[in-house]
């Protein structure tokens, strides 16, 4: 009599074909081209970057305007991951940062660079630093990550809304 | 008992592929179209829920981004269940009957074409010893077909009657994505798409999102001038495996259908939703409807499938020929799993 | 209006990293079997199911209820799937009360469970869309810099996190269904271990559980002839705000607040810190203790670290958290939220064994889930509400 089988391995692949949305598109277009476009909430005016089309306080389409925003900003807050994840092909330890473009109202997610580790601090000033304009998609990943851009750090009053 | 009634509804057009637009885009107007009906602004809705599937987003927590839509703020008391709208519906109904809420809004959306929905949904069946077999969906329904064929439950005729029937209710729904008149030769002459099953027997891959809005008797009254009562409302789950249970009639929607009281009046109009022909006519028998029933003035789901919200729709398409007054009463049913697993029933009156 | 809903039965697994030896099926089975023992009913009695578990990814199967349910008795029954992410199994004992008090059912019974060992949750919380780039390694990564927020502006003690840790690690060693049991843990084996988000180390985090939470809810009439004393449902609650929005405080959200203050004000609850006596609250990063502490309104803001500190939230304070060893020791992600539903059921009941709080009859059980968004929270009562 043989051993109860215990385990089985199902492998299960699906194939999934994403429309980004009208405003994503506009967004991910705009990265394409080295922009960083923001849209406004109709309601309370506030400029969102990135933006999936909708303020997800007020339930409204955002409006279509676009609102070109710098690629420098202050970190608002940030962490330090030590910890592997197959999608993730950086290497151990990395800063996800959490980025205050300026002219935005919202954060956007992404990696320190050039800077060790241990300074990176809430309120630094950083600066994008892009891939090879050669190697742009239509993805945010255009932006290989951010560095310290040797400003001064922003006030705290500046950012205090967004921890 | 409380009285509770569905009071206002809006659905987007089921489309083949929504490619322009992404889930919050496609609910943004649904939801935006509920709150011009009713008048009323997301703080004075008591809970909220919605239905909705991550396999179908391909992405965990999806229906995350669909309170984008609702504008959650100041923060709602709100819910979600991983199952077609119509459940979630059930769920807000349950929050009325307890005194939790008076006024509930509900959505399902989906947009399926994102994958390959026969094949996702083998994602469905037994993961040990169904699944890594890959049965699509529409081969599973056949089976069932088939089981149904020889037992004399119905023919291959009179399903392509069902599916003409429909498509051609359809013509008097704008939201509705395959319809017109069709001759049963013609599409006899179809060859199968997985035997007994053609083209015509199955419903058509749909994205797609609706709402629904609930109020307890008082606000019922405010908000609709011929509300629409919910006077039944059960479901029922039969055991999935395909080999214990019978395929040729769905036991489960005439257990929901007893104890929903379908028999108690006449049912005017009945929304089924069906999403393979030999499926509607199952459902048509469980309910007990009778000849003078019209059924599916709609199209039903053979016409537009959005899942996640198909279930739904059948509610708020039976709501409405309440609120038009040529209908007094009406049931809605919904569908889940394979071969008819789940079923949903709700009856609703005008007076 | 509303009928009043009693816990008579209440039945877990022993949660582990992975349960070899039994499929989901019987996974929630065991769990299942165990709340109708508890009760002293079979099946038949049970005239509903409420399943509820996160997202399906973690199992890889497309909504597992359907080809589970009847392994809990659920064939021909009205079955519901709840999901709300990691507060989804708040949300499913707040589902299959509202059967009950909506005078629906006379008995329903409730499972929540997580299988993660079959698929790779980590994946699951981690498919990346073209619009974001894949920077968040897993829960934890989401929640550090909210814990770093916290620490800024409550100017909490750096080990504030350590002590919660090894206060929930304690308590686990009298939990016997709890996953992680170190019996040797002390203040500095937290503190040396690996740091995975800074600040968050590794024994500051939950663990990875295959798991499953059941109990059997009651009518009134029912639950007063039941074998074991039942737990009265006072007051449940549930709260959402989306996961971003401009200004947002993600740290305490508001919906928190507003859950607890509707949450007391149902329940008569004036003074939650001294009219409850113990709680189980949704903690899987340590920093957690002292943000919901403020979150519930049990400290004053910018407080919530001082309970710790002080030793109030220990099993001999005024105000025990998490007697079980909570997310920390046990995080069968779909089941936790419903695990801390019922061990504060078990508390008032007098149910929780080695880990008892004496003299319990008033408990809060929480849950929250999404990105710090979701919130389901319930007080639970040994006496009629």
């Amino acid at each position: 009599m043989s051993e109860p089988v215990e385990i089985l391995k199902t492998p299960v692949k699906l194939d999934y074909t994403y429309s980004a949305g009208q405003s994503a598109s506009r967004f991910l277009r705009a990265m394409a081209e080295g922009k960083l476009i923001g849209q406004r909430c109709p309601v309370d005016g506030r400029v969102y970057f990135p933006t999936r089309g909708s303020c997800p306080q007020h339930g409204a389409l955002m409006r279509p305007e676009p609102v070109e925003l710098s690629d420098r900003g202050t970190v608002v807050t940030f962490s330090i991951n030590r910890v592997p994840s197959e999608n993730i092909k950086l290497d151990l330890p990395y800063a996800p940062v959490q980025v205050l473009l300026d002219g935005a109202d919202t954060i956007l997610m992404h990696v320190l660079g050039e800077c060790p580790i241990d300074q990176v601090h809430m309120g630094m000033r950083v600066q994008a630093v892009w891939k090879p304009k050669s190697e742009w998609t239509t993805s945010i990943g255009n932006i290989k990550y951010f560095k310290p851009s040797g400003e001064p750090d922003a006030p705290f009053d500046s950012y205090k809304e967004h921890i | 008992m409380r009285e509770v009634a569905v009071v206002a509804f809006a659905q987007s057009k089921s489309l083949r592929r929504e490619l322009d637009r992404n889930e919050v885009e496609i609910l943004i107007p649904v939801i935006g179209e509920l709150r011009e009906k009713s008048g009323l602004a997301t703080g004075e809705i008591d809970f909220i829920c919605s239905g909705s599937s991550d396999y179908l987003a391909g992405q965990s927590f999806a229906f995350v981004s669909g309170l984008d839509a609702v504008g959650a703020w100041p923060p709602v008391s709100e819910s979600h269940v991983e199952m077609d709208g119509a459940w979630a519906l059930y769920e807000a109904w349950v929050k009325i009957q307890m005194g939790y809420a008076d006024v509930a809004m509900v959505y399902g959306f989906g947009k399926p074409s994102m994958g390959d929905l026969p094949e996702t949904l083998a994602l469905q069946l037994d993961p040990y010893v169904l699944t890594p077999l890959w049965p699509d969906a529409i081969s599973i329904a056949a089976l069932q077909a088939r089981l149904c064929i020889e037992k004399g439950v119905t023919s291959e005729r009179q399903m392509a009657e069902v599916a003409a029937r429909d498509r051609k209710n359809a013509l008097g729904n704008p939201y509705a994505q395959v319809k017109g008149e069709f001759e049963i030769a013609k599409l006899l002459a179809e060859p199968y798409l997985a035997s007994p099953l053609r083209k015509h027997d199955c419903s058509p891959i749909s994205d797609g999102a609706s709402a629904i809005l609930i109020a307890s008797e008082k606000r019922a009254k405010q908000l609709a001038k011929r509300p629409a009562w919910i006077r039944g409302f059960t479901h029922i789950c039969e055991p999935q495996d395909l080999g214990v249970r019978d395929l040729t009639r769905s036991r489960s929607t005439e257990i929901a259908a007893e104890r929903a009281g379908v028999r108690k009046g006449k049912v005017d109009v009945a929304e089924i939703y069906g999403p393979f022909t030999h499926q509607e006519i199952l459902i048509e028998k469980a309910l007990g409807l009778g000849a003078s029933t019209k059924v599916n003035p709609s199209g039903g789901a053979l016409a537009g499938n959005p899942m996640m919200a198909a279930g739904l729709t059948r509610i708020g398409e039976a709501a409405r020929r309440i609120w038009d007054g040529s209908a007094d009463r009406a049931v809605a049913h919904a569908t889940s799993g394979p071969c008819l697993q789940q079923n949903l029933v709700c009856v609703l009156e005008g007076n | 209006m509303a009928e009043l809903c009693g816990i008579v039965g209440i039945g877990q697994t022993r949660h582990q990293a992975a349960r070899k030896d039994v499929s989901m099926a019987g996974l929630i089975r065991e769990a299942a079997e165990r709340a109708l023992a508890d009760a002293e009913l079979t099946w038949k009695d049970i005239d509903a199911v409420v399943i509820g578990k996160a997202p399906d990814m973690f199992e890889g199967v497309m909504m597992p209820e359907l080809f589970l349910h009847d392994a809990i008795g659920g064939a021909y029954k009205p079955m519901l799937r709840v999901h709300t992410a990691g507060s989804v199994g708040g949300s499913t004992g707040i589902v299959a009360a509202s059967l009950v008090q909506a005078g629906i059912h006379d008995r329903v019974l409730t499972v929540a469970f997580e299988k993660q060992s079959e698929s790779n949750a980590m994946w699951a919380l981690s498919i990346s869309l073209p619009f974001s780039v894949a920077v968040v390694a897993g829960a934890g990564g989401f929640f550090a810099p909210l814990v770093r927020g916290y620490m800024r502006r409550s100017g909490a003690p750096e080990d504030t996190g350590i002590r919660v840790a090894l206060k929930d690690r304690k308590n686990a060693l009298k939990n016997p269904n709890a996953h992680l049991q170190i019996p040797d843990i002390d203040f500095d084996k937290i503190a040396s271990s690996p740091m995975l988000w800074d600040p968050i180390r590794y024994l500051e985090t939950c663990p990875s559980s295959d798991g499953a939470c059941a109990m059997v809810m009651a009518k009134q009439a029912l639950a007063e002839k039941a074998p074991r004393k039942p737990a009265w449902v006072h007051a449940s609650e549930m709260r959402s705000e989306p996961t971003m929005f401009s200004g947002r405080d993600a740290v305490i959200p508001r919906a928190t607040l507003d859950n607890a203050k509707n949450l007391y004000k149902k329940a008569g609850i004036r003074n939650p810190r001294k009219e409850i006596d113990c709680a189980e609250i949704y903690v899987p990063f340590s920093w957690f203790e002292p943000m919901w502490m403020e979150g519930m309104l049990i400290a004053e803001k910018n407080e919530g670290w001082k309970m710790t500190y002080e030793g109030a939230t220990a099993m001999d304070g005024d105000f025990p958290v998490n007697m079980s060893g909570g997310v920390l020791s046990s995080n069968p992600i779909g089941a936790s939220g419903l695990l801390r539903f019922a061990e504060a059921a078990m508390q008032v009941r007098g149910q929780a064994g080695e880990h008892q709080v004496d003299g319990a009859r008033k408990a809060l059980g929480h849950a929250y889930g999404g990105g710090s968004q979701y919130f389901s929270t319930w007080i639970v009562g040994s006496d009629k509400p």
